[in-house]
C-alpha cells in the first residue's frame, strides 16, 4: 500500500483535481432536478433539455457579444443572464400550463408530461440551433491556464475548470443551503418538501412554492448548461445524455437534499476521475455502481429521511 | 417474372384487382400514399415516371452532424441532376428517413420504403449497425441498396449480398492509411495512447490500428487505452492523464461534437504541444474548431475528401461542388457530402451501364444490381471502383495540419493520397488476418507527400 | 367492463391486426414490433397497479433479445428459443427483483434504470463478444422445424406474437382479479395495511416483477426475431421510458390498454417519421401531451368513455 501510494500519490493528486471539477459540473446539473423533485415530486425528464437549451442560449448570446464589440468580460455575467432567461421563459409555463393541471392525477402522469416535453424540446432545439456543434469559449480563453506542478513536470489546467466551476458550485451550494434554512421562502420550500399536506394546513401557498421551485430548478438546469458551454460543443442529444447522470445523482442523494446532491456529485466525480486513471473501463458505469451501493446501505439515499408510514 | 416480388407467395394483394385492395385500405386507415403496398407485377422495365430513392440518414441525435450535411448534398445534387434531365431522361426523387431512433426503426422504415413507397433504390445508412441490419434485407426484398456511409468492414467480409453495395471504403483502409502515414512521417515514435468513443467504431478502429501497428512496428508502448462515454462532454480527466503520461502519439477516431470538444479541451491545456495527434476523422471538424487545432498534427477524411485535394480528377467539378454547397448551406462540404455524392454518381453510372447493356432499354432491379458489380464511377475527387464482393475501392487522403491566412481554419499539407486497392483488404479475406501479413515494404510504395499550394 | 366484452374486443383486435398485416405487407413488421412492445408494457401495467414505475424494463427486453441472438446458431428453433429467452428473463427478473422490491417509487424506478444502464454498458464493454453497438445479426432460425423465409417468416412471428399477447393478456387479467392481484393494488394505496393483514407485500410485488420480466422477455425475443438484428440500444434508458410512455398512452385500466397503446405508438411514430422525418419526436411528444392533458385514462379510457356516453344516449 505504502509503495503504491509512493508511486501513485502524485497521480492521486491530479485525479482529485479532475474529480473536483468534474463533481462541480455534475452538481450543477443535478441540484436543480433534486430541488424540483423534492417539492413537486416530479422527476423532470425535460431537465436535460433545459440544460441543453441553457447551454445553447449562453453560447449564442456569447457569440452575439463577441460580434457586438462590447467588452469581453461581459461573457461571464452573460452565462448567468442566459440561465435566468431560460428559467424565466420556460419554467413558469411548464409548471402552470402542464404540471399544475395534472397534479390531481397519478405522479407517473406528470413524469410522462415531462417525457413528452423532452421529446418536443429535443426537436425544437434542433430547429433553433441546427445540428452543427455550437460552442463559445471566450470565458475560457480570457482566464487562461494554471500550471500545477507534477514532480519535475507541470500540468496545465484551465483556470475556468480549476476555479470557476468549483467556485460557482460552492457558491450555489452555500447560497441554496442558506436560502433554504434562513429565509421564509426557503423554509416554505423545505416545509413543502417534507410534507406538502401539512405545509398547506399551516397556511403555506404550496402552489406558489411549487411555481417558484420549478422556475428556480429550470434556471439551475440552464445554468449548468451555460457553465458547460465554454468547454463543451453542444450537439443534438446532449440533453438525453445529461439526464441519466442527474437521475443517478438524485437517487443517490436522497429526495430534495441539496447537501446530498453535493455529496453524491462529489462521489461520482471523484469516482469517475479515479476510474480514468486506474481502471478506465469502469468509468462509464461508476455513477450507477455508486448509486446501487449507496442504496444498498441507505435505501432512502445519502441524506434522505425515512418517510413515516401512513396507515 | 420481370420483377420478382419478394412478398408474392403470401401477399394476398397481388392477386386482387387493385381497386378492391385499395378499398380495404381506405376503410382501414386514411393516409393515402403511405399505405399502397409493394411494387406488384407492373411491367417494371418500362421507363418509370421517376426514380425514387429512399435515403436513411441521421436527422436527429449526435450523428446528425454528418447526416444533415449528407442530406443537404443529396438535395443539391439531385436538383442539379434533375435540371440536366435526370438519369436517362427520368428525374430522381429522394425520400429521407431518420436513423436516429435506432435499428428497429430503420429496419421498419426500410420495409416501408421498399414495400409501400416502392422506391427503386435505398441509400442506407450512416450507422454500421443499420448497415449490418439492412444489407440482408436488401437481398430478402431484392431492393437495390447502397451502403452509403457506414464504416464497418464486417459487412462484405462476413457475408455475400446480391443487392447491397458500398460506394466508399471501409474502416480498414481508413485507419490503415493514417497509420502508414504516421510511420512514414514520424518513424521514431515509441509510445502511444488512444482516446476513442466507447462504442463499436471506437473499438473497431483501435483494433485495426493496434493489429497493423503490432505487425509493422512491434514494440510501441501503449501507455493508455481510454474509451470515454459516447457523447461525453468533458475530457479533462483523460487530458490530465495524457499530459502526465506524455505519449509521443495520441490516436483518436472520435468524431462530431465529441471530437470538437476533445480538440478544444486539448488545445486549451496545451496537450497538442506534448503529443502528436492522429485524427482520422478531423476533416469533418476542421472548419468548426478553426485554429484551436494547431499545425503539425495528422488528420484524415474517411476517403480522399478534401476541398483542396492536391490533384483531383476534375478540378472544375470539385470547385463547383464546393462553391455551390457553400453558397446554399453556408459551410464547406464534409466527407459525408462526398459519400452522398458518390452514392448518387454511382447510381447514375450504374443505370447508364445497365441501359447500355440492354441497348437503351430500362433495366430491371436485377439488371441494375448486376451493373453495380465491377462498376467504375467518378467521385468528386477521383474514381471509385466497386469490387466483385460489393466493396468500393476509394482513395484515402491523409495530411498534416498547417495554418494559413487564406482560411480561418487549418488546412492539410504534406498530403498523401493512397490508392484504394493498395490499402484495402483483398476480397475474400478478413481484415484481422490480412493486417497481420503486412510488411514494412508497404511504406516504400507509398506515394510522395504533396505540399499545400496556396 | 365485463369479461366477455373484453375478450370479444381482444379477438376483434386480433382480427384487425391480421387484416391490416395482410392488406399492407410492410405494416406487418410494424405490427409485430408493436405487439412485442405491448407484451413488455403489459408487465409495466402490472407494476403500475402496485404504484411502481420501472424505468429499466428494457433490461429484460434486451436480455432476452441477446439470449435469442446468442443461442440462435446453437438452437435454431423459434419455438424453443422463445421460451428459453423468456425463462432467462424471468430468472434475471427474480434476481433483480429480490433486490429492487425492497424499494418504492423513485428509488424503485431509478434502481431499475441503473441496472438496465449497467447492462447497456456491459453489452458495449464486452465488445469482443457482443460487437458493441454494431450489434449481432440473428442466424437463420426454423419455425416448428420448417425453414421459413421472407414473408412466411414474418407471418410466423406475427402469429406467435398474437398468440402470446392473447395468452398473457388473459393470464394478467386473471392474475389481477385474483387475491394476489388485489394485494398488488393494496401496495399502491396503503402498504402497511397489507402487512397488518399478514400479506407479505414484498413477495406480492416480487411475483408481479418476475411475471413482468418474463413478459418483457417474450417481447424482447419477438423483437429480435422480427428485426433479426439486436443492438445495445434495446437496453438504453429511453427504451424503458418508451415502455412507460406506451403504458400511459394506452391506459392502465385494462389489459387491452398496453396493446392499444403500443399499436397507436408505433403507427404514430412510423407515420410521423414518414410525413416529417425531421420532427417526428415533436409530433409524438405532442400526441402524448394531449392524451395526458385531455384523456388521462389513456386511449382505453377514452374509448370507454365514448362507449359509455353512447350507451347513455
Amino acid at each position: 500500500m505504502a509503495d503504491w501510494l509512493a508511486q501513485n500519490g502524485l497521480l492521486l493528486g491530479l485525479a482529485t483535481l479532475d474529480g473536483l471539477s468534474n463533481a462541480a459540473a455534475i452538481f450543477m446539473v443535478a441540484v436543480g432536478l433534486n430541488l424540483v423533485f423534492g417539492v413537486l415530486r416530479v422527476l423532470n425528464v425535460a431537465h436535460g433539455s433545459l440544460y441543453a437549451i441553457g447551454g445553447y442560449t449562453a453560447a449564442s448570446l456569447g457569440l452575439l457579444l463577441a460580434a457586438s464589440g462590447l467588452p469581453d468580460w461581459l461573457a461571464f455575467p452573460l452565462l448567468l443572464v442566459a440561465a435566468l432567461l431560460v428559467g424565466a421563459v420556460l419554467g413558469p409555463p411548464i409548471e402552470k400550463l402542464l404540471l399544475r393541471r395534472t397534479r390531481q392525477h397519478e405522479p407517473v402522469l406528470q413524469l410522462l408530461i415531462t417525457f413528452a416535453l423532452f421529446m418536443i424540446l429535443e426537436d425544437l432545439q434542433k430547429l433553433v440551433w441546427g445540428v452543427q456543434p455550437v460552442v463559445n469559449d471566450t470565458p475560457l480563453r480570457l482566464l487562461g491556464t494554471v500550471d500545477v506542478p507534477f514532480g519535475a513536470d507541470v500540468i496545465p489546467f484551465t483556470t475556468y475548470q480549476l476555479f470557476v466551476l468549483p467556485g460557482v458550485a460552492l457558491v450555489t451550494l452555500v447560497g441554496l443551503a442558506w436560502f433554504l434554512r434562513r429565509t421564509l421562502a426557503g423554509r416554505m420550500i423545505v416545509a413543502v418538501t417534507a410534507d406538502a399536506e401539512a405545509a398547506r394546513a399551516m397556511g403555506i401557498d404550496a402552489g406558489r412554492v411549487m411555481l417558484l421551485t420549478f422556475t428556480a430548478g429550470a434556471a439551475l438546469a440552464a445554468l449548468g448548461g451555460a457553465l458547460a458551454s465554454p468547454t463543451v460543443s453542444l450537439v443534438p442529444g446532449v440533453g438525453a445524455q445529461t439526464i441519466v447522470l442527474s437521475f443517478a445523482v438524485v437517487a443517490t442523494a436522497g429526495l430534495g437534499q441539496v447537501e446530498g446532491a453535493a455529496l453524491a456529485a462529489l462521489l461520482i466525480g471523484l469516482g469517475r476521475a479515479f476510474a480514468v486513471y486506474f481502471e478506465p473501463e469502469l468509468e462509464v458505469v461508476i455513477p450507477y455502481l455508486i448509486m446501487v451501493v449507496v442504496l444498498l446501505v441507505r435505501p432512502q439515499g445519502l441524506f434522505g429521511v425515512v418517510e413515516t408510514r401512513r396507515i | 417474372m420481370p420483377h420478382p416480388n419478394p412478398a408474392a407467395p403470401l401477399a394476398p394483394g397481388a392477386g386482387l384487382p387493385p381497386l378492391g385492395r385499395r378499398g380495404v385500405l381506405q376503410a382501414g386507415l386514411a393516409a393515402g400514399s403511405l399505405l399502397l403496398a409493394g411494387r406488384t407485377a407492373q411491367a417494371q422495365p418500362s421507363r418509370p415516371q421517376e426514380i425514387k430513392i429512399g435515403i436513411a440518414t441521421y436527422l436527429s441525435g449526435p450523428a446528425s452532424v454528418f447526416g444533415v450535411p449528407g442530406r443537404q448534398a443529396a438535395e443539391m445534387l439531385i436538383d442539379q441532376l434533375n435540371a440536366e434531365g435526370g438519369i436517362g431522361g427520368v428525374k430522381l426523387r429522394p425520400i429521407f428517413v431518420d436513423e436516429g431512433p435506432g435499428v428497429d426503426h430503420v429496419v421498419g422504415e426500410f420495409r416501408r420504403l421498399a414495400q409501400s413507397e416502392d422506391v427503386d433504390l435505398i441509400f442506407s445508412a450512416i450507422s454500421s449497425a443499420d448497415c449490418l441490419a439492412c444489407a440482408p434485407l436488401a437481398d430478402e426484398l431484392k431492393r437495390l441498396t447502397i451502403l452509403w456511409d457506414c464504416g464497418t468492414q464486417r459487412i462484405f467480409e462476413e457475408a455475400r449480398y446480391d443487392y447491397a453495395f458500398r460506394t466508399q471504403a471501409n474502416a480498414t483502409p481508413e485507419v490503415l492509411a493514417a497509420l502508414l502515414y504516421l510511420l512514414k512521417m514520424k518513424p521514431d515514435f515509441r509510445s502511444l495512447a488512444v482516446v476513442n468513443q466507447d462504442y463499436a467504431w471506437g473499438r473497431d478502429s483501435w483494433d485495426i490500428w493496434r493489429t497493423a501497428m503490432n505487425t509493422l512496428k512491434p514494440g510501441v508502448r501503449v501507455v493508455a487505452e481510454l474509451f470515454p462515454r459516447f457523447g461525453a462532454t468533458d475530457y479533462s480527466t483523460e487530458i490530465t492523464r495524457l499530459l502526465a503520461l506524455r505519449p509521443d502519439v495520441v490516436f483518436s477516431t472520435t468524431w462530431g461534437g465529441d471530437l470538437d470538444t476533445l480538440i478544444r479541451q486539448s488545445a486549451d491545456r496545451r496537450l497538442f504541444e506534448r503529443s502528436t495527434f492522429v485524427l482520422p476523422l478531423a476533416e469533418s471538424s476542421m472548419e468548426r474548431v478553426g485554429k484551436a487545432l494547431p499545425a503539425g498534427h495528422i488528420v484524415g477524411a474517411r476517403g480522399d475528401h478534401w476541398f483542396l485535394h492536391p490533384n483531383p480528377r476534375d478540378p472544375e467539378l470539385l470547385r463547383r461542388f464546393t462553391n455551390d454547397f457553400r453558397q446554399r448551406f453556408g459551410a464547406y462540404p464534409i466527407y459525408s457530402c462526398h459519400h452522398m455524392a458518390q452514392a448518387i454518381f454511382a447510381t447514375k453510372a450504374a443505370y447508364e451501364k445497365a441501359m447500355q447493356a440492354k441497348g437503351g432499354g430500362w433495366p430491371t432491379d436485377a439488371e441494375l444490381a448486376q451493373a453495380f458489380r465491377g462498376l467504375e464511377f467518378p467521385s468528386l475527387t477521383s474514381t471509385v471502383r466497386i469490387r466483385e464482393d460489393g466493396q468500393g475501392l476509394e482513395d484515402q487522403i491523409i495530411g498534416t495540419t498547417m495554418a494559413t491566412d487564406a482560411y480561418p481554419f487549418p488546412v492539410m499539407t504534406d498530403m498523401v493520397v493512397f490508392k484504394g486497392e493498395s490499402i484495402t483488404t483483398p476480397a475474400g479475406q478478413k481484415s484481422a488476418d490480412w493486417l497481420k501479413t503486412l510488411t514494412p515494404a508497404m511504406l516504400d510504395q507509398m506515394p510522395q507527400p504533396i505540399a499545400y499550394k496556396p | 367492463m365485463k369479461r366477455h366484452a373484453e375478450l370479444l374486443l381482444a379477438l376483434l383486435g386480433v382480427l384487425a391486426v391480421v387484416l391490416v398485416a395482410w392488406a399492407v405487407p410492410w405494416l406487418r413488421f410494424v405490427l409485430t414490433i408493436a405487439l412485442a412492445k405491448g407484451l413488455a408494457v403489459l408487465g409495466i401495467l402490472l407494476l403500475l397497479r402496485a404504484g411502481q414505475v420501472s424505468f429499466g424494463h428494457a433490461l429484460f427486453v434486451a436480455f432476452a433479445a441477446y439470449v435469442v441472438a446468442f443461442l440462435a446458431p446453437l438452437l435454431p428453433e423459434t419455438l424453443l428459443l422463445l421460451p428459453v429467452a423468456a425463462l432467462g428473463s424471468a430468472l434475471l427478473g427474480l434476481l433483480v427483483g429480490l433486490f429492487v422490491v425492497r424499494y418504492r417509487e423513485i428509488f424503485f424506478g431509478m434502481l431499475n434504470l441503473a441496472l438496465s444502464m449497467v447492462f447497456y454498458s456491459v453489452l458495449e464493454k464486452f465488445y469482443a463478444i457482443t460487437h458493441g453497438t454494431d450489434g449481432i445479426r440473428l442466424a437463420p432460425t426454423r419455425f416448428a422445424g420448417m425453414a421459413l423465409e421472407g414473408a412466411a417468416q414474418g407471418w410466423s412471428v406475427l402469429l406467435l406474437a398474437l398468440a402470446l399477447s392473447l395468452g398473457f393478456g388473459v393470464l394478467v387479467r386473471l392474475h389481477l382479479a385474483s387475491p394476489m392481484g388485489q394485494a398488488l393494488a393494496g401496495i399502491k394505496t396503503r402498504e402497511p395495511r397489507l402487512e397488518f393483514m399478514g400479506v407479505p407485500a414484498r413477495r406480492v410485488l416480487l411475483s408481479a416483477y418476475v411475471l413482468s420480466a418474463c413478459m418483457a422477455g417474450c417481447g424482447g425475443a419477438l423483437i429480435a426475431m422480427t428485426t433479426r438484428h439486436v443492438t445495445p440500444a434495446l437496453a438504453y434508458w429511453t427504451a424503458s421510458g418508451e415502455l412507460v410512455f406506451i403504458a400511459i398512452l394506452g391506459g392502465a385500466g385494462s389489459v387491452l390498454g398496453p396493446f392499444l397503446g403500443a399499436l397507436a405508438y408505433e403507427l404514430t411514430r412510423v407515420y410521423a417519421a414518414a410525413l416529417v422525418a425531421d420532427a417526428w419526436q415533436m409530433i409524438l411528444g405532442t400526441v402524448l401531451l394531449l392524451v395526458i392533458l385531455f384523456a388521462p385514462g389513456g386511449l382505453w379510457g377514452m374509448g370507454r368513455a365514448l362507449f359509455a356516453r353512447r350507451r347513455a344516449a
